[in-house]
């Protein structure tokens, strides 16, 4: 009897713990499904039938074909994938840069900097929108890839990470790099990047999340269509077929492929690279 | 006196001169501007407190700072809450953890336009929401979610927090893989069940990153803006408008610049105090700075 009990709780336990993950799973997903579904439906479907039908009657790519002749996805595509390598790029080498003499030197208003730099943390970008775009058409950045890129490549948060990766390296590392006549710049790049790579990877990692999704600000910046990027493009087609749901769904499939075939490839990094940043800060 | 080395300031002058430029300088203007009527065709002239008198006269402001609490209080114990669950849940020996883990995680690669269309697809009203409470017997007649001013609101912030789950979920796993195992074996032995340990050990060993999570969503909620631009457009009858779209709409729509700035620093002070009171209830209990 008691042998019995002993067996079937874990079983039990189990069974509830696949049916909570599945349920979660459908959640999280089945709005993705779902858009996939209704964006593969042929034109005599009807998109809300009731009951809802998640297998289209007859598969079609037509609704691809139609969206992919008004928009030009590809030149998105392209734009998403400018800003996004630019900024994260940029930021990991910027924040670097802010964070070794913070980690490493002794100079005047170091801990001034540094506190100044935190607080930036605390100013939501959407408090700075209007002077931020004043600014920006001050500097001519409007309808050019550098007003999407600028104003986003230095973030406390990423200074902050890497002055914490860069104090846990052995001093000696610089100290041997220093007797072999390397300088300051030499070894930020050559000594000590290398071993900072795990960070470097969370904080690219970070940035290359916020990038690829960002929304309000080129909203703001850009008016150019040749300039807009994913989110702008679809948003700008779900506007124009206001209500042919198989067009926007098609569309929205399309522009979220990339960065989920990306996603599903590396997956593993994105995930152990935010792990890493929650422990971090 | 020691001469100031030069090297420390190279190496912070490109962050030092973005921040500056696109943080610093815009905080001050934005508070200038708050002062002034600025429409961007003519020159800014200062007018005083005259914007922020006319902002706390302005009956739509009191309504979108209050849409923005409610969005805070609703948004943000579902984001502290739920993602612990998800994260316990995973982080059992199954088969097919990667499997889930990356399902739950792709709202947060995906852009909120992408999100926002895909749930206002579920959302109609011969949507996938309504058939499946009305098989259920939830409801009788289907609900219009995002288009009647009770629901509105309510239908986007379930957007908000399904797409931070995925995001709060992979935090609250780095904590649960930071807890000793031990502590649960001790546990065991003691004959604690289930649920004791949940909330004897795993509850508390996760404080910290409750705290972070915490901050962070408050703040992410206090600026919500994206799922309702795509979704709801903060209607019907700005029944869904939030701050920050209220800030945008004074500023890009009606090129008010001055008034939507005196927003914008009210906005700053109540995220100031929300994350100051976060920091008093929740940073003892961690280190997180």
């Amino acid at each position: 009897m008691k042998q019995n009990k002993v067996k079937f709780a874990p079983v039990l336990k189990k069974i509830v713990v696949y049916a909570l993950l599945i349920m979660v799973a459908i959640i999280m997903v089945g709005p993705f499904i779902w858009l996939l579904s209704t964006s593969l439906k042929s034109g005599g479907e009807n998109v809300f039938s009731y009951p809802p039908q998640l297998i289209p009657e007859q598969v079609s790519f037509g609704n691809y074909v139609e969206v992919m002749k008004t928009f030009p996805f590809a030149r998105y595509l392209l734009n998403s994938v400018i800003v996004t390598v630019f900024t994260v790029i940029l930021t990991v080498i910027f924040c670097t840069m802010a964070a070794y003499p913070l980690a490493r030197m002794n100079f005047r208003f170091k801990k001034t900097i540094f506190f100044l730099i935190l607080c930036t943390m605390m100013i939501p970008f959407q408090l700075l929108m209007i002077p931020v775009y004043l600014i920006s058409m001050k500097l001519g950045l409007q309808n050019t890839y550098a007003g999407m890129i600028l104003p986003n490549i230095t973030t406390a948060f990423g200074v902050f990470l890497m002055r914490q990766a860069i104090t846990v390296v052995p001093f000696e590392m610089d100290e041997s790099a220093r007797m072999d006549g390397a300088n300051s710049m030499q070894i930020l790049f050559r000594i000590l990047m290398p071993l900072v790579k795990s960070s470097i990877a969370t904080l690219a990692i970070f940035t290359f999340i916020t990038a690829w999704g960002d929304f309000l600000w080129p909203l703001i910046i850009i008016s150019d269509q040749d300039m807009f990027t994913l989110p702008l493009g679809l948003n700008m087609l779900s506007g124009t077929f206001t209500s042919d749901w198989r067009l926007i769904s098609a569309g929205a499939v399309i522009s979220m492929a990339p960065v989920v075939i990306l996603f599903l490839f590396v997956q593993k990094y994105f995930i152990g690279g935010i792990m890493k940043g929650a422990v971090k800060s | 006196m020691r001469p100031i080395k030069m090297t420390p300031f190279l190496f912070l002058l490109p962050g030092c001169l973005i921040l500056g430029t696109f943080v610093f300088f815009p905080m001050l203007h934005a508070l200038w501007l708050s002062f002034t009527d600025y429409n961007m065709i003519q020159n800014a002239s200062f007018v005083g407190l005259a914007n922020y008198s006319e902002l706390f006269k302005d009956d739509l402001f009191w309504k979108v700072l209050l849409n923005t609490i409610i969005y805070v209080v609703g948004v943000v114990p579902a984001l502290v809450i739920v993602p612990i669950f998800v994260a316990v849940l995973i982080n059992q020996e199954i088969k097919g953890a990667v499997f889930f883990r990356s399902a739950f995680f792709l709202p947060v690669v995906t852009s909120l336009v992408v999100a926002g269309l895909a749930w206002d697809l579920i959302y109609k009203e011969h949507g996938v929401l309504n058939y499946f409470l009305e098989t259920t017997g939830m409801i009788d007649d289907p609900i219009q979610w995002l288009t009647s001013p009770s629901t509105a609101l309510y239908a986007v912030m379930v957007v908000t927090v399904w797409k931070g789950i995925g995001y709060y979920m992979v935090i609250y796993l780095a904590g649960l893989q930071s807890i000793p195992e031990s502590l649960y074996e001790a546990a065991k032995i003691d004959g604690a069940n289930w649920w004791q340990q949940v909330t004897r050990i795993t509850i508390p060993m996760l404080m910290p990153f409750i705290a972070l999570v915490s901050i962070m969503s408050v703040i992410a909620a206090m600026k919500v803006f994206e799922e309702i631009y795509i979704m709801t457009g903060g209607g019907p009858l700005h029944s869904s408008e939030t701050l920050v779209f209220y800030i945008y709409t004074e500023a890009f729509s009606n090129l008010d610049m001055g008034y939507a700035s005196a927003a914008g620093v009210v906005l700053f002070i109540f995220t100031l105090i929300l994350t100051a009171i976060n920091l008093k209830f929740t940073g003892k209990s961690g280190n997180i700075t």
